[in-house]
């Protein structure tokens, strides 16, 4: 925000950085062969939804997208969640090989809200990963900060500090990593992982 | 582009601060022209005592902006909370800041029987967000995250820093009003000639006259300043959530609960009011006398500017 923004209280709403989404399948080979975890094939877009017509409008829309597209291909319908804080998630299920086509889902989302406007709705992208032992872990991109973070839950609430940042060695150099540790908010419960 | 419709900035408002904030500012020139006027008019030792009231007043304001975060709390009687003890609140905070880029601040729960929340602290980095335990029962999650949206857009609109600004002018006037006081009473004391005794007193009083009227219309300015700055926020924070109709509930709910609650709490809550979300104090209504000097604006003004949101946010992309 600039000085004048500041001086007179008006918040210039943050747009989403898209691009640096696309990176993610060729970190995937890497995240296999250093830590061998694996995508499930799932992944999903938070965003904060907007009261009115206008907004639910372009989510069914994108819905009916994804679902024709996955659909042509073989794949389940997309999922849209509610949780308990108020932000919508839309899950998007694919086959575990088909990294690519789920980037492709999950921009055609992003990329559609941007286009109508609502941009600044967008929280972050998750991409889920499992290893032999089936420990969970996702990848989360921060659309605002255009940086990823790892996030690996375990049973009630806490989560395993010590595998986020050994990924963060594996693949720290493939992606744009979150460097403010502040910022690896984790997301409990999140759907698709 | 479709975004920059959907997320205009009121130009109303921002209209009428930069006014408020141009007056203030003539205010302030107008004050330091008096000063040196009565400083060259009669070469008395009035720089002298106007020097001192700058640096007193300079001090107390720059003290009051570092220690913000530990006076409000103190005040407030709040206690850090750790994203353990209060998953729930400090996930909230963790999304919004996600959505808005922001440092997440640290966050504080105080146990009151006062629905409210304020959030204060120098910059964002330094900045400390606190609810009372009261705003947490009454309020649903989406209500209390629209309350949190709102004292999270004054840390980004560095409203701690704008209103020490605005009022180390009404600091100062009212330090020599203080000063020019006692000067009076005591000044000269019989030592000298008499000419120079009476000369000092005309001093003492034009810059006592000089400084009671800008005291008086700074003060009217800066609780101005505080209802649009407080309106500013209320606009960002349901933008930033995208659901101005659970800020208004909550605002609706806060206000309508706040004439129930016992005085004595009411006075111990009183001297933090400009950084509340609703002031604990009964709601003054428009037009009135009472509403000028208020640091909030109206309920029904506040409600009127969300109306706004919901339609610019519903408008066709």
């Amino acid at each position: 925000m600039g000085f004048l923004d500041t001086l007179l209280g008006r918040t210039k709403p943050v747009q989403p950085k898209l691009d640096d989404l696309f990176a993610l399948p060729s970190a995937a080979v890497t995240l296999d062969a250093g830590a061998g975890f694996r995508p499930t094939g799932s992944g999903s877009v938070c965003f904060r939804p907007v009261e009115g017509r206008s907004f639910s409008d372009v989510q069914k829309d994108v819905q009916e997208l994804l679902d024709v597209s996955s659909g042509a291909e073989g794949g389940l319908p997309v999922e849209v969640t509610k949780d308990s804080y108020g932000f919508n998630w839309l899950v998007s299920s694919r086959m575990s090989d088909q990294l690519d086509a789920l980037v492709t889902d999950l921009h055609a989302v992003n990329s559609s809200l941007v286009d109508n406007g609502f941009g600044p709705q967008l929280l972050c992208t998750l991409v889920a990963f499992k290893d032999d032992q089936e420990r969970r872990l996702a990848l989360v991109y921060l659309f605002k900060r255009g940086t990823f973070y790892p996030f690996a839950p375990l049973s009630g609430e806490r989560r395993d500090n010590a595998l986020e940042l050994q990924i963060k060695g594996v693949i720290g150099d493939d992606l744009k990593f979150e460097p403010d540790l502040a910022r690896w908010f984790p997301v409990w419960g999140a759907p698709g992982l | 582009m479709a975004a920059r419709t959907r997320y205009a900035p009121d130009r109303g408002l921002t209209v009428r601060m930069t006014a408020t904030m141009f007056l203030l500012g003539l205010v302030f020139v107008a004050f330091v022209a008096a000063i040196i006027g009565i400083g060259t008019a009669y070469h008395a030792s009035s720089a002298a005592i106007v020097l001192f009231a700058v640096v007193l007043g300079g001090g107390f304001a720059i003290g009051s902006l570092f220690y913000s975060d530990k006076i409000a709390l103190r005040t407030a009687g709040a206690r850090e909370v750790t994203p353990e003890e209060a998953p729930e609140l400090h996930g909230i905070v963790d999304r919004l800041c996600a959505l808005a880029d922001m440092p997440k601040p640290r966050v504080a729960i105080a146990n009151s029987n006062i629905p409210n929340a304020f959030a204060t602290g120098r910059n964002a980095d330094h900045a400390v967000l606190c609810v009372t335990t009261d705003l947490m029962r009454r309020l649903t999650p989406e209500e209390l995250e629209g309350v949190i949206a709102h004292e999270m857009s004054h840390v980004a609109h560095k409203d701690v820093q704008v209103m020490t600004a605005a009022s180390f002018l009404a600091i100062i006037a009212a330090l020599l009003i203080r000063v020019a006081f006692y000067g009076e009473l005591f000044g000269g004391g019989g030592r000298g000639r008499g000419g120079n005794n009476q000369n000092a007193a005309i001093v003492m009083f034009a810059l006592m006259a000089v400084s009671i009227i800008v005291y008086a219309v700074s003060f009217l300015l800066i609780r101005m300043l505080s209802r649009y700055r407080e309106l500013s926020a209320d606009r960002s924070g349901a933008l930033l959530t995208g659901q101005p109709s659970a800020l208004k509930s909550a605002l609706v709910k806060v206000s309508g609960q706040m004439s129930r609650i016992p005085n004595n709490d009411l006075r111990t809550a009183k001297p933090m009011n400009a950084f509340f979300f609703a002031p604990a104090m009964h709601l003054a209504p428009k037009g009135s006398l009472a509403a000028i000097f208020s640091t909030h604006p109206s309920l029904e003004r506040r409600l009127e500017e969300l109306d706004k949101v919901q339609q610019q946010l519903n408008r066709a992309g």
